[in-house]
């Protein structure tokens, strides 16, 4: 029994409907692609979909009351809504850098999440 | 942030850069590297960096620094760049008046109301967002009617959020990615509402702030009826016919307490018409030379407030040429006077600069009016470039070389976009 899966591809804004076949765990055909950016991706987006996640830690002694954080790489895109609950329980001291680790190996993903921004004291 | 305010502002500044977003930042790097010595860049936020300080998601710098930063990111790299290149910058401090003989009124805290003298000013106020009063929208007049802008710089910066359950109109990239950062807070966005009937943003952040979050959007459609008395509590939608005439038959109600507007931006040119300078009816931004200078002697424009970007990277790359006019021109030097106008034709919105030479390479950015893929850009009768597709979302890039344009002497040039059969006929 071979399925269909359907993926929009975000390459470029062209955004290519994407089909990829499979039976089983095996991906036997990846379909609508202009160009080979959108193979990768509908295999990557098949199997492990993953995400930038990109929110605000409270941050005290700093001229602003949030603190611009990021992960480090992608994560599973399952995994988005959890970091962000762990990280709004965080509350960080000014100053800060760009780039200071904020949280560690977020929720066992290896990734760590940073700052995007340095903030001093007020 | 070491505190960048000087003390005391001189009488006189080679340049002074109003606005200090990414456009006014490198704008003040550009005039440094073309000899001006003095450079002063004013911003009435508490900060310089712009719109980018509140944009915390990523997609800036991916042309400029080779890697992909968030805009806060972004705004530091470029700040660093610019303290090297030792500015001045002030802050809390709003720009009134430039007039023509480029002097510059000033109202801010630490200064009081000051006038200073310039040999050059770069103009680079960034845009506004277009509101609900732009589109007329019909009910009350309740709270929690807000710009997507807006709702990003209080969630962002100020650490507030604006509602619980929101309703957006307008799919632009602002109001999309306005959407997951909502969710990702943990309010409930209960649709997008979009009147054409494709997405204004990209691809990507279709995908990755309305997909990955099931939040519906619905094309085709707008809101009719804003309700509520203090608070919104609902809004009527309604989907339109091919005229965009809503069919109100088929209105329905949407429970919501906010509604956020995101239908685009348009550049903020106060102080440019104040000034007397010529703006181009399409863009509403000032018309330029090649070196980004408007129609009124040594005052330069660059960034949002000539003409709206979708990459922060080429408001740099344009801004630093401002920049750089800018500074040749306190230094008392000019460049050739350009000699080719050109003028936007089939399926060409806009092109800035408005006029360019033949003798030296040129960046030109087009806004194309309609999507087309494949198709060819054509340059009068003596250029054409295929390309794989074009979108009105996406600015397109054109790097215009002397050797494009060999047998063509100066005059109109007129700028076309068409299918690619029909360029092959
Ligand atoms: C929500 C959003 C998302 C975006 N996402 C991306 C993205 O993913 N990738 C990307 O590359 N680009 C993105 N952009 C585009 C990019 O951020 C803009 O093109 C860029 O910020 C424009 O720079 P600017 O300096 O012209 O304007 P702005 O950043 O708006 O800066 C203008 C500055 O001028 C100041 N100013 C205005 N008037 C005065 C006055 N009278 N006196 C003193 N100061 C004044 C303002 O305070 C402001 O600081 C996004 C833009 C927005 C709005
Ligand atoms: S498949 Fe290629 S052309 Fe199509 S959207 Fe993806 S990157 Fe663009």
């Amino acid at each position: 029994m071979t399925e269909t899966s359907h993926y929009l591809c975000i390459g470029c804004p062209l955004g290519c409907r994407l089909e990829v076949e499979t039976e089983g765990d095996e991906i036997i055909e990846v379909r609508g692609q202009s160009c080979k950016r959108g193979d990768t991706f509908a295999r990557q987006e098949h199997v492990d979909p993953r995400r930038f996640v990109t929110t605000t830690v409270a941050i005290e002694g700093a001229p602003w009351p949030r603190l611009p954080v990021a992960t480090a790489e992608a994560i599973p895109k399952h995994l988005m809504r959890e970091v962000c609950a762990t990280l709004h329980t965080l509350r960080l001291e000014a100053p800060v850098e760009l780039g200071d680790v904020v949280l560690r190996d977020a929720h066992g993903t290896g990734v760590d999440v940073v700052a995007t921004r340095s903030l001093g004291r007020r | 942030m070491p505190d960048l305010q000087p003390w005391q502002l001189e009488r006189r500044y080679d340049v002074v850069v109003v606005g200090g977003g990414p456009a006014g930042l490198a704008a003040a790097v550009g005039a440094r590297e073309q000899g001006a010595e003095r450079v002063l860049i004013v911003d009435r936020e508490s900060e310089p960096g712009g719109i980018l300080q509140q944009c915390i998601h990523h997609g800036f710098g991916l042309h400029h620094f080779k890697e992909e930063l968030t805009g806060p990111a972004y705004a530091q790299r470029y700040l660093e760049r610019v303290l090297e290149h030792d500015v001045d910058i002030v802050t809390d401090a709003y720009v009134l008046d430039v007039d023509p003989t480029r002097r510059v009124s000033l109202l801010s805290g630490r200064h009081g109301r000051t006038e200073v003298d310039a040999g050059a000013v770069v103009l680079a106020m960034g845009a506004r967002e277009r509101t609900r009063e732009a589109i007329r929208i019909p009910g009350t007049r309740p709270a929690g009617v807000m710009t997507a802008g807006f709702a990003q710089k209080l969630v962002n910066m100020a650490g507030y959020l604006p509602g619980r359950r929101v309703a957006i109109l307008g799919s632009g990239d602002i109001g999309l990615i306005m959407a997951r950062r909502l969710m990702l807070e943990g309010a409930e966005v209960v649709g997008v509402f979009e009147l054409m009937p494709h997405a204004n943003g990209l691809t990507r952040n279709v995908v990755q702030c309305l997909h990955d979050f099931d939040i519906p959007l619905h094309l085709s459609t707008t809101v009719v009826r804003i309700h509520g008395h203090d608070r919104v509590d609902k809004v009527s939608v309604a989907p339109v016919d091919e005229a965009l005439r809503p069919r109100m038959a088929e209105a329905w109600e949407v429970p919501c307490d906010t509604l956020l507007v995101s239908i685009g931006l348009i550049p903020d040119n106060e102080l440019a018409r104040a000034l007397g300078v010529r703006l181009d009816p399409v863009t509403t931004g000032p018309v330029v030379t090649s070196t980004m200078e408007t129609s009124r002697d040594g005052v330069f424009a660059c960034g949002n407030t000539v003409h709206i970007h979708d990459l922060v990277d080429w408001v740099s790359q344009e801004s630093q040429l401002a920049g750089g006019g800018a500074g040749a021109f306190a230094s008392g030097r000019r460049s050739s006077a350009d000699n080719v106008r050109l003028v936007p034709g089939r399926n060409v919105r806009s092109c800035v600069p408005h006029t360019i030479t033949t003798d030296r390479e040129h960046t030109v950015f087009l806004r194309v009016t309609k999507s087309l893929a494949p198709c060819s850009l054509r340059l009068g009768e003596v250029y054409e470039r295929p390309l794989r597709y074009v979108v009105p979302g996406e600015m397109v890039t054109l790097k215009v070389r002397p050797r494009f344009l060999q047998g063509f002497h100066g005059g109109n040039l007129h700028v076309d976009v068409v299918p690619r059969e029909e360029a092959a006929a």
